[in-house]
C-alpha cells in the first residue's frame, strides 16, 4: 500500500515570520524599558537565528541587548532514551547573567519540555532578574506549567503533526509549515 | 552518533566514532569556566573505578569527569578487597553486576582484562590502561590537545621518546595520531624500541636523529621505575644522558618553537628536567585538563547495555 500524501500546509509565509518577529521585538521593547539588562538566548537550532533576527531588531530600533546561545542536550529529560546522540553545540552565554532580564527564544514551544532544560541550564550560568521565554510559534500542548510570554502566532493542532520553521540565516528562506511526523524534512 | 558499550582501545573505533569523541570535548571544556561547573547529563547512573594497577592522576581525571555529569562515583578499593584473597576478576565483576553500576573503568597490569569484563557485564567498561595494550582515553585526550593548537593534525610529526615497547600509551597514542595523519616517530633505546613497528613509523636511536627529522611535537613517555631494576638501560643517569629532555635539549626545543608533552606522572631527572617542566610550550597541564573534557565526552557517548540483547 502507498503511504499516505504526505501533509504540508504553510502556516507562515516570509512576510508572515518577519511580521511576528517585529511584532515580538515591538513587545519586548514595550514590556522592558531601557533602564533594564536585557539579553537574547537562543535555543539550540533555530531558538539561535530567532534570538538572533530579533536582537537585530531591538539593536535597529536603538535598545542594547546581550545575545546568548544554549545547547540543552545536556540538560534533556530523554536522553538516555536516544538511540542517536547528537554532536554537542555548547552554550555560550558570555556576560554575566545576574540580574538581567532573560528571554529565552525558542522557534516553537510545544510540550515546554525543552523549555525547562533551558531553564535549568541558563540558571547554572548565574542569577538573572526575571526570565521570560519568547516563540515564534506557541503550540497548544504544554507538559510542563511554562508559558511564552511573547509569541508570533498561537497554534492548536492535532499531535500527529509538527510545527517546521525555517529561518533565512540557517535555511536560506523565512517560512513555517505542518507536516506529519513521519514525513519531517530534515 | 550510534552510542557504544565499551571502550576498550583505539584500534576499534571509526573515523567518525573518533571525530565524535574529539569534537564534544570542546564544549564539556567549556563548562569548566561556569559558576556551575556541572551538567545533569548522567544523573541517576554511578561510575565505578576498578583499578588493580595504582593510579592516581586517571582514577581521579574519570571521578571528576563523572562527578561533573553528575553520575554517582564508587571507588573500589582492591587494595582492601577480597581481591587480595584470591577472588577472581570475573567473580569481582559478578559482584559488582548484582551492584548494577552503569559504568565500569578497568586498570589491569594484564592485556585484554578490560575486554574480558567487557564481555561479562551490560555495564559500558572503559579501558583505563591494560599491560602494554591500551590506553585509549590518553589517546583522545592527546590528540584533543593538539588540535588545540594545530587547526589540522595532517602532516604534522610526532616524535615519541621513551619506553616504546613496555608502554600502552605509546601504542594508543601513535595509533590515533597517525588515524589523524600525522607523522610519528619513534625515540628509543634499541632495549626499549618495539621488534615490529608499523612501516610508516620511522625509529631512531638519537635525539641527533630524532630533530633531523623536524618533529613538531616532542611527546616523552615516563621511564617506568620497575624496568630500572631490569637490564634495559646501565642507571637513570645514564638514560637521562642519552635519551632524558635535558637543558640543552630544551634550549633546542625553545629554539624551534616544538610542542612539549607527557603523560605524567613524570620522573624529574630522568626523562624530563626541572627546565622542561617549566618550558613555555608544554602542554603537560593542558593535557591533565583535557583529560577531564575528554573522559566526560566518552561517557556522554558510550550506554550501559548498547548493542545487547534486552
Amino acid at each position: 500500500m502507498p503511504d499516505p500524501a504526505p501533509i504540508q500546509r504553510l502556516l507562515l509565509d516570509s512576510a508572515g515570520v518577519n511580521r511576528c518577529l517585529d511584532e515580538i521585538a515591538g513587545a519586548i521593547m514595550k514590556r522592558w524599558p531601557e533602564e533594564e539588562k536585557l539579553a537574547l538566548v537562543g535555543i539550540y537550532n533555530r531558538g539561535v537565528p530567532f534570538a538572533e533576527s530579533l536582537a537585530a531588531r531591538l539593536v535597529a530600533a536603538g535598545r542594547w541587548v546581550e545575545t546568548g546561545r544554549i545547547d540543552i542536550t545536556q540538560y534533556r529529560d530523554d536522553l538516555q532514551s536516544f538511540t542517536v546522540l547528537p554532536r554537542l553545540e555548547g552554550s555560550d552565554i558570555g556576560f554575566d547573567l545576574d540580574d538581567m532580564v532573560v528571554i529565552l527564544c525558542d522557534e516553537v514551544v510545544y510540550t515546554a519540555r525543552t523549555s525547562r532544560a533551558a531553564l535549568e541550564e541558563l540558571l547554572d550560568f548565574g542569577r538573572p532578574r526575571c526570565v521570560q521565554i519568547a516563540a515564534l510559534v506557541d503550540r497548544a500542548g504544554r507538559e510542563l506549567p511554562f508559558q511564552a510570554e511573547f509569541a508570533g502566532i498561537r497554534v492548536d493542532l492535532p499531535k500527529q503533526e509538527r510545527v517546521n520553521v525555517r529561518f533565512t540565516a540557517t535555511d536560506g528562506r523565512d517560512e513555517v509549515f505542518v507536516t506529519s511526523w513521519e514525513n519531517k524534512p530534515a | 552518533m550510534t552510542p557504544r558499550k565499551d571502550l576498550l582501545d583505539i584500534a576499534s573505533l571509526t573515523d567518525e566514532e573518533i571525530e565524535f569523541v574529539l569534537a564534544n570535548a570542546g564544549p564539556f571544556k567549556d563548562l569548566f569556566k561556569r559558576s556551575v561547573k556541572k551538567v545533569p547529563t548522567l544523573k541517576g547512573q554511578s561510575m565505578l573505578t576498578l583499578f588493580y594497577e595504582p593510579s592516581t592522576r586517571t582514577r581521579s581525571s574519570f571521578e571528576v569527569a563523572a562527578s561533573r555529569l553528575s553520575a554517582d562515583v564508587i571507588h573500589f578499593d582492591i587494595e582492601s578487597s577480597s581481591v587480595v584473597k584470591g577472588e577472581s576478576v570475573l567473580d569481582t565483576v559478578e559482584t559488582l553486576e548484582s551492584m548494577r553500576v552503569d559504568y565500569i573503568v578497568v586498570r589491569h597490569k594484564q592485556s585484554g582484562i578490560p575486554s574480558l569484563i567487557a564481555r561479562n557485564t551490560r555495564a559500558s567498561v572503559i579501558n583505563a590502561g591494560d599491560g602494554w595494550h591500551a590506553h585509549p582515553t590518553q589517546a583522545l585526550l592527546d590528540a584533543f590537545t593538539l588540535r588545540e593548537k594545530f587547526k589540522d593534525l595532517r602532516g604534522a610529526r610526532a616524535v615519541i621518546v621513551g619506553d616504546i615497547q613496555h608502554s600502552r600509551v605509546a601504542r594508543s597514542t601513535s595509533l590515533i595520531f597517525r588515524r589523524l595523519g600525522m607523522n610519528v616517530a619513534y625515540l628509543a633505546p634499541g632495549s626499549m624500541m618495539p621488534r615490529e613497528t608499523p612501516d610508516e613509523i620511522v625509529c631512531f636511536g638519537s635525539w641527533d636523529d630524532a630533530l633531523a627529522w623536524r618533529p613538531d611535537v616532542v611527546y616523552l613517555l615516563r621511564v617506568q621505575s620497575e624496568r630500572m631494576d631490569e637490564p634495559f638501560f646501565p642507571s637513570a643517569s645514564e638514560y637521562h644522558k642519552i635519551y632524558g629532555l635535558t637543558d640543552a635539549r630544551v634550549d633546542i626545543l625553545g629554539e624551534r618553537g616544538l610542542w612539549l608533552m607527557h603523560p605524567g606522572p613524570v620522573n624529574r631527572g630522568v626523562e624530563i628536567t626541572d627546565k622542561g617542566m617549566n618550558y613555555e610550550r608544554s602542554l603537560i597541564n593542558q593535557q591533565v585538563e583535557n583529560g577531564i573534557a575528554v573522559r566526560m565526552s566518552v561517557l556522554y557517548w558510550l550506554k550501559p547495555g548498547a548493542g545487547l540483547e534486552s
